[in-house]
């Protein structure tokens, strides 16, 4: 067992605007392996939630099977949460929130669980563009079943054991491109400074935004021969795009060279801006973005930042035309208005 | 910043913030854990290396631990120290067998102690066993100095005092009772191999004012008029008792007063609380016993009628700062308060009418013995001071470090080796790992708060002068309160080429030690820790720079309450957590004695 976290806070610990600390958005103790990349993830949520001061009671965290599916019980230990059957989670988000649109939705998945077993389930929810985050914890094997290869693992790389890997990966983040998501970025669980921004971003966004987390499998996909390991990543990491998130009525006051960076206006107000490192780089530019994804997978690179944003799209409630009130809210006349309403309405499709 | 050079004794030392304050560097601790565990005889015996009284200061110490417990930086009271140390002093077993002892074959040298007080005793307990011949001079007919004279025996029971003592007096050191040394020259004349001048800071200070020689004989001297108390040649005062003072000498007068007739007892402070000299503890223990203090009272003149004393007039002040910031009074009124009795108590100091001006040992400031302050020697070489008589009233603990610190400088002496070539510490790093989430201490923080000392109630307490008024703690408290301690000699160590950078320690840490960041100056890295490192007096560790991106950890010890989650959570054993067993080594244990 491991020891429990010492019930004791920083004294400078500062509260956030609800008079929260950092600590207070804390979960259980993680059983995940000593050094999981999936811990650093958490504790990136941890801070994103934290900094962003929003109401454990009003977040939802969802998860389907595997190491990365365990770790809602790492954060947040206030919130709602729903952990589903394998791959699934996707389904059980889309209809919690088509039943309360007023939470901000978590989803927390793996290379397995949204890669393989459940990507029927998650490219429904990209093209649905339901409101939420969606992390994908991407470590290229089944660590919850010592270590095969995964559906994201590249070619050529070799597993612990040595053997080498002859299938070709699927990159969640073309896919996610591909399939018209409105908010895709890719990340390293080392780069708390690139994460948690990012993380921000996403939880602000309106719609799905996809992101995908390089998180190291210390046990069983941490060695030489790996393409998914903290060293490996770290070398080949090339951040395309930097974000800086701001909140709300707070100032924007970093100058940039006129040119290299790009502000989108969130939902709610709060503005991303986005540095570009490449001066042709254009984020909203799906097409481009596409091919420069192309191009840095062929050069062997890792490219990683948010990677594209629109935020002009309508999300799965805009297109239903459903009402502002949550559905959980409504009274429940209105909600079932009974069966002579019923007949009325099919008798309209006689 | 360069890296932290973890291999400097004092860099883990200053992290036991308990043992750095420790004036003799008790490796609190390790005997916490051991009373955790019921080793009381080990407890005992690790106190009695390193401060020589355990039961005695279990109960009189100043406590410089305390308030140096890293605890109160994130709550507000410190673990009960000095408590703990009398627990294990009530529960040891027979221990003669563990206590060093005079070798058969001596060495042939003659040490002189002047004065039974603890830093002479400490002396002979540190010479004894190296075979020295340790003569000790006292002016009375009972060993033990200012704790036997001047602390009360219902804080300090006398057979808690007789047994310590006769430790070492057992050993076979030669007491000579009722010797007071009138003359230094006479003394050095006598062949000693080394002088140790252990005889405290004996004159009390006197209040010259008005009235003073026609009320003479009822105002006494604070710890002359103890001392007579202790030694039943006073058994009685008057209802009315005032106490000018408010160091710990008159708080053992006021309650001493109270225990033999004192009714009305008053402490006069010239100052407010915060300035008060006495410990906070001592004055809440005053306080229970109804005496009253007083503050902003400057006494102005003894008030006699036909020869008889009446009380005493003061004025009464307050106190502001000036432009300076130096505190001013301006005086309000002038009161009188009726009294049979008054104690002064205003401070004592010291007074060699006995050592000749010209055998070598020059007197400095306050007319004080020019001391080093690490070998103890005085310019004379071979005369060595300690305890109250070196500096000034200071407490046991500090007479006990002096003590072992002189036993040094005497061992070098007698053996031709220069005084100023001192032993290091002796230091060992011992993991604490004995399984993937299991640390051989209790590495669980413990909420609770600081147990809260019983005493015999009023009534009782006031029947009889010697009847101890703490009662120790209880198996329970003990047991709650060992738990409170952080064990903050079990070091965090950091082995940075091991490290992956997988931040587990960073995100698991729950007071927000660590960050893996850029290097940079020491002002500008503390401001960009995860919580910036706002103790100027705790240094921060800065590891060489990580393998990966060359980055480096910093851990700012500060709050770091030493749960073993960083090491518990490191995936390659970069972090460790290893005690540190930090032995200040005495007189031969030298690595220069090794011929012995």
């Amino acid at each position: 067992m491991p020891s429990p976290k010492p019930n004791v806070v920083h004294p400078h610990l500062r509260p956030n605007q609800i008079g929260l600390t950092i600590r207070d958005y804390e979960g259980s103790m993680s059983t995940l392996c000593a050094g999981c990349g999936h811990d650093s993830v958490t504790a990136a949520i941890v801070r994103s939630f934290y900094e962003l001061s929003t109401p454990p009671h009003l977040i939802a965290k969802l998860s389907g099977i595997g190491c990365s599916s365990k770790t809602p019980t790492y954060f947040v230990g206030g919130a709602h949460g729903f952990n589903s059957a394998h791959g699934r989670m996707p389904s059980i988000a889309t209809g919690a929130n088509a039943a309360n649109r007023a939470l901000t939705y978590i989803g927390i998945s793996g290379d397995g669980d949204s890669l393989s077993i459940g990507i029927g389930q998650l490219v429904h929810a990209i093209r649905r563009n339901v409101d939420m985050l969606y992390i994908i914890e991407n470590n290229g094997v089944y660590g919850l079943t010592k270590g095969q290869f995964s559906a994201s693992a590249d070619i050529g790389s070799k597993s612990k054991r040595g053997e080498v890997n002859r299938f070709g990966p699927i990159d969640p983040v073309s896919l996610a491109l591909d399939l018209g998501a409105t908010f895709v970025a890719r990340s390293f669980s080392g780069d708390k400074e690139q994460l948690v921004p990012i993380l921000k971003a996403a939880l602000s966004h309106k719609g799905f935004a996809l992101v995908d987390v390089i998180s190291p499998c210390v046990t069983f996909n941490d060695h030489e021969g790996s393409t998914k390991s903290y060293l490996y990543t770290r070398k080949h990491l090339l951040q395309l795009i930097s974000a800086d998130f701001v909140p709300f009525a707070q100032e924007i006051s970093v100058e940039y060279a006129p040119g290299t960076a790009t502000s989108v206006r969130l939902h709610d107000g709060s503005v991303v801006r986005l540095r570009k490192v490449a001066a042709d780089y254009d984020p909203t530019d799906r097409q481009g973005v596409a091919d420069h994804l192309e191009l840095h997978r062929h050069r062997g690179e890792i490219a990683t930042g948010l990677l594209f944003v629109d935020k002009q799209a309508s999300d799965m409630h805009d297109t239903n035309k459903t009402t502002d009130v949550p559905l959980a809210q409504l009274p429940y006349e209105k909600l079932c208005p009974g069966s002579a309403k019923l007949d009325e309405l099919q008798k309209t499709f006689r | 910043m360069n890296p932290t050079d973890v291999r400097n004794p004092d860099y883990f030392h200053k992290v036991v913030d308990c043992q750095w304050a420790c004036p003799a560097h008790t490796n609190v601790p390790e005997y916490i854990r051991m009373v955790a565990q019921g080793r009381y005889d080990d407890a005992y015996m690790l106190n009695r290396d390193s401060n020589v009284f355990p039961g005695i200061l279990g109960r009189t110490c100043d406590r410089p631990c305390e308030p140096a417990c890293r605890r109160t930086r994130i709550e507000e009271k410190p673990v009960a120290i000095c408590r703990i140390k009398r627990v294990a002093a009530d529960n040891r077993g027979d221990i003669s067998a563990r206590l060093p002892k005079a070798p058969a074959q001596k060495l042939g040298k003659r040490i002189a102690c002047i004065g039974a007080g603890p830093a002479s005793l400490t002396v002979a307990n540190d010479l004894v066993p190296l075979g020295y011949d340790v003569v000790v001079f006292e002016k009375n007919a009972l060993p033990g100095g200012l704790m036997r004279t001047n602390v009360p025996s219902f804080r300090l029971p006398a057979k808690v005092l007789d047994e310590e003592i006769a430790m070492i007096v057992d050993m076979g050191v030669e007491v000579r009772y009722g010797a007071p040394v009138t003359s230094m020259k006479a003394l050095l004349n006598q062949g000693f191999d080394a002088v140790f001048v252990g005889s405290g800071a004996p004159r009390g200070k006197d209040l010259e004012l008005p009235g003073r020689k026609e009320a003479a004989a009822h105002i006494f001297i604070g710890i002359d008029w103890l001392e007579s108390v202790a030694f039943e040649h006073i058994h009685q005062i008057g209802e009315r008792v005032l106490i000018i003072g408010v160091g710990n000498t008159a708080m053992d007068c006021c309650r001493t007063a109270r225990r033999i007739g004192g009714k009305d007892v008053k402490v006069m402070a010239r100052r407010p609380r915060p300035y008060f000299k006495a410990s906070p503890w001592e004055l809440d223990d005053a306080e229970e016993e109804q005496v009253e203090i007083l503050v902003n009272h400057v006494p102005t003149k003894f008030v006699v009628e036909k020869g008889k004393l009446k009380g005493m007039e003061f004025e009464r002040v307050e106190w502001s700062e000036d432009a300076a910031g130096k505190q001013i009074s301006r005086t309000i009124d002038t009161v009188f308060i009726p009294a049979d009795d008054v104690i002064v108590a205003i401070g004592q100091e010291n007074a060699f009418p006995w050592i000749e001006r010209d055998v070598g040992i020059e007197f400095g400031k306050y007319d004080l013995p020019k001391v080093d302050e690490k070998t103890m020697q005085s310019t004379r070489p071979g005369v060595f001071f300690g305890g109250d008589s070196a500096w000034g009233p200071k407490n046991i603990i500090w007479a006990v470090a002096h003590g072992h610190d002189a036993a040094i400088s005497i061992d070098n002496h007698c053996r031709g080796v220069s005084v100023a070539k001192r032993p290091g510490p002796e230091v060992k790093l011992i993991t604490q790992k004995m399984g993937l989430a299991e640390w051989s201490y209790s590495n669980d923080y413990s909420t609770a708060k600081r147990a809260k000392m019983k005493h015999v109630d009023l009534q009782e307490r006031f029947k009889r002068i010697s009847t101890e008024v703490e009662m120790g703690f209880d198996a329970e408290q003990t047991q709650r309160e060992v738990e409170r301690c952080l064990n903050c000699d079990v070091q965090t160590v950091f082995t940075d080429k091991r490290c992956i950078e997988c931040d587990a320690c960073v995100d698991v840490c729950p007071t927000g030690c660590l960050t893996i960041t850029q290097n940079g100056e020491e002002p500008e890295l503390r401001n960009r820790l995860t919580v910036p490192a706002a103790n100027p007096t705790q240094e921060i560790f800065v590891s060489g720079g990580l393998p990966q991106t060359g980055r480096v950890m910093v851990k700012d010890e500060d709050v770091c309450v030493h749960c073993g989650l960083c090491a518990e959570r490191c995936p390659t054993a970069a972090w460790d957590m290893a005690r540190l067993d930090l032995t200040i080594l005495k007189a031969g244990q030298n690595g220069c004695t090794s011929s012995r």
